[in-house]
């Protein structure tokens, strides 16, 4: 048992914490909007060979923690996800692989893919295939909240192969959620800090704001959900890397479904980095709401960045098909 | 990381659980309703004749450390009382750590054979967050001390064997330095236990002490050296003796009144039940983190606190979602026909609150956290 990082991963954090934090500036995060891409810092990631096909998923978690902290305008998640299944399939790479997260409606487009403004290949569902589809960019998108770059992609027009099934899809799926669910957890764990740094410095009635016990308790209680959703988001991981498909004993709360796990991980994320940007966005004050702070860049992205696979609700209902298959109901 | 639990761990929680299944039985638990003492005697008594309490007991046991997480974590996701068996479990555990050669051989095989239970008297009726605050006097009188003073909240003092007792035994000292732990037996001339019933069913005590003259060899530890047995006690306790899954038990008692009543279909019920095993899982994770730096010889006293906070919040939240969810029905009560999830889903809502207050309160559990790990600034209140 072991219920934190390895050294091998506390060194791995290290080193792209450190990578992240000096190529990814806050004045990088700013330059790149509203596009939410940044092809100097895509180049130099790309250039540190991390989507290596043996990487596991608990070190792409540990990799993807440290982009959520810096808010990397590059799509880490995305491409970590969908460059192996290229390969695995035998395809020619991609400069930027994406995952499509939601299937594709009934004209073949697939809505606002996560990284689709700039990825080259799209892999997703369309209807019950898994097929992947080469196009080209737009290197354009909507205007989002989370100056994430999200563009419709065809799931029919372009160079298009077959991947396999929804099944495949889904293994694919539970480890965007995954990493999505880490990336979440850096921003929660960034999103605090930047409140700690605030309310330690800023000053009224003669003393730091972060001595008044309201402020301190509407922080307090960030850490052990945030160190929480770290937990549940290594389990996930650690279950998904294990390729043994565990069940799910919801009376012993003995959950070791990777599927279920990853719903998991990504709900509670979504809700923790949500709840934390939210209130070190509040204990900001006016200054808070104010462009110039770093703040709102991660309350924006906290909520994009969770909603971008669709309502928590239908997560949550998926996540409860699992634990109680439909007509579990007995007389 | 690496959630697996080691071989033996599993052996251990599979006896556990066979034990919990033949003896918490709807008769027992009747009977704990009916009499307000949330204690299985039978159950106790099973598990220390497998050994199951020796091996938990912290700092004694030949076990994994692990297990005294799993022991309390198993009997709380079944419903099991655990609480009386768990003060005696940690008060053996100080008696180990700081008492006399004769206190270890008393006390030590009364608790592990299942025999004995001890009740705690750390708060007072004027005094509670503020332990250090507290007014229970020891005074020297020859070779003995002259205990006076009352405290509150004693759950199972009309049970138990011994008090272990913090009293002022120097009052020109700084607060916390003129403390005394005392550890004595309940039969001792001078001591009242008055019940006290709570909302929740269980009854609690009053107990009063009224010139309870003990020896020295009722000292546990250093005399004035109280505050720091009861650091030792709270150290072994925070997070991984129960209180971080009580939301489990509610969840498999809805999930079944759910699937019976056939609202499971409905999707706003799938919803509440699919979040509320999300949190019931953090919980579980957060605890088994404590239990984990504890067994590398870790004191886990912040994430103790962190997980204290999480899992008793998101109980009072589940237990509301599935009152409402419920309706009327969620107002009747165990034994009441019709009830739903036979009455589980109303004792959880009287039991919930309590949670957030007893074992240290969320408030002094954020004060903790704010201070020592996100390292603000001592609070101005």
């Amino acid at each position: 048992m072991e219920l934190g990082f390895s050294s091998d991963q506390r060194d791995l954090f290290d080193a792209f914490e450190q990578f992240f934090s000096r190529e990814s500036a806050p004045a990088v995060v700013r330059a790149a909007e509203p596009l939410g891409f940044d092809v100097d810092l895509w180049r130099k990631l790309d250039a540190m060979e991390v989507w290596g096909s043996g990487a596991s998923v608990a070190d792409l978690a540990v990799i993807a923690e440290t982009a959520g902290r810096w808010i990397a305008p590059v799509p880490f998640i995305e491409h970590a996800v969908a460059s192996p299944v290229l390969a695995a399939a035998g395809l020619v790479s991609a400069d930027i692989a994406t995952i499509a997260v939601r299937p594709a409606d009934a004209d073949g487009v697939w809505q606002l893919v996560p990284a689709g403004a700039v990825a080259d290949v799209v892999i997703g569902l369309d209807g019950t295939d898994f097929v992947a589809v080469r196009s080209d960019p737009p290197m354009a998108g909507p205007r989002n909240h989370a100056s994430a770059p999200l563009a419709d992609r065809t799931a029919r027009n372009g160079e298009r192969t077959v991947l396999g099934s929804a099944a495949d899809f889904e293994a694919s799926l539970a480890r965007w959620k995954v990493l999505t669910a880490a990336a979440l957890g850096g921003i929660a764990s960034m999103g605090l800090e930047l409140a700690l740094r605030y309310v330690n410095e800023r000053r009224q009635f003669g003393v730091p704001i972060g001595s008044f016990q309201a402020v301190q308790h509407g922080l307090a209680d960030l850490p052990g959900s945030i160190d929480g959703g770290r937990l549940l988001t290594h389990k996930a991981a650690a279950t998904l890397d294990a390729g043994s498909f565990g069940g799910c004993d919801v009376d012993n709360n003995d959950i070791d479904d990777p599927m279920a796990l990853a719903s998991m991980a990504v709900l509670f994320a979504g809700e923790v980095a949500t709840h934390a940007t939210d209130r070190s966005l509040h204990f900001h004050g006016g200054y808070g709401f104010a462009e110039e702070y770093d703040i709102q860049l991660y309350y924006r992205r906290a909520r994009g960045w969770s909603l971008i696979l669709g309502e928590p609700a239908r997560e949550y209902l998926a996540l409860a098909d699992r634990l109680w298959p439909a007509g579990s109901a007995v007389g | 990381m690496d959630f697996e639990l080691g071989p033996n761990v599993i052996a251990y929680r599979d006896q556990v659980r066979r034990i919990i299944a033949a003896h918490h039985t709807p008769d027992a638990v009747r009977r704990q309703h009916e009499s307000g003492t949330f204690n299985n005697p039978a159950l106790n008594r099973a598990l220390a004749a497998e050994g199951l309490i020796e091996r938990a007991v912290p700092g004694l046991g030949a076990g994994d450390p692990i297990e005294l997480w799993v022991l309390f974590n198993e009997l709380e996701k079944a419903g099991a009382p655990l609480d009386a068996l768990a003060v005696a479990v940690m008060i053996s555990g100080v008696i180990n750590h700081v008492g006399s050669e004769a206190q270890k051989a008393e006390v030590i095989p009364a608790v592990t054979s299942g025999e004995a239970l001890i009740c705690m008297g750390y708060s007072e009726p004027d005094v509670g967050s503020d332990l250090a605050s507290l007014t229970t006097r020891a005074v020297r009188d020859g070779d003995e001390w002259v205990i006076n003073g009352a405290k509150m909240w004693t759950t199972m003092a009309h049970e138990a064997r011994w008090v272990i007792l913090l009293a002022r035994t120097d009052p020109t000292l700084p607060r916390h330095k003129g403390l005394t732990m005392f550890f004595i037996p309940m039969d001792t001339p001078g001591i009242r236990v008055d019940p006290v019933h709570t909302m929740a069913t269980e009854r609690t005590n009053a107990t009063f002490y009224d010139d309870v003259r003990v020896g020295d060899d009722c000292v546990l530890g250093e005399v004035n050296g109280g505050w720091n047995v009861m650091s030792v006690a709270l150290s072994f306790e925070r997070g991984v003796m129960g209180g971080t899954s009580p939301g489990v038990p509610l969840l498999t008692h809805t999930a079944e009144w759910a699937r019976k009543s056939g609202r499971i279909s409905e999707a706003s019920v799938r919803e509440k039940l699919a979040r509320v095993v999300v949190d019931n899982q953090v919980a579980a994770l957060l605890a088994q983190r404590s239990a984990w730096i504890a067994a590398a010889g870790g004191l886990p006293g912040l994430e103790g606190s962190m997980t204290k906070v999480f899992a008793t919040e998101a109980y009072q939240k589940a237990s509301r979602w599935f009152q409402e969810m419920a309706g009327a029905e969620g107002l009747l009560q165990l034994q009441q026909p019709g009830a739903a999830a036979d009455g589980w889903i109303e004792y959880d809502a009287r039991h919930s609150p309590v949670t957030t207050i007893y074992g240290g309160t969320t408030e002094i559990n954020k004060n903790n956290i704010a201070e020592r790990h996100l390292g603000l600034p001592r609070a101005r209140l």
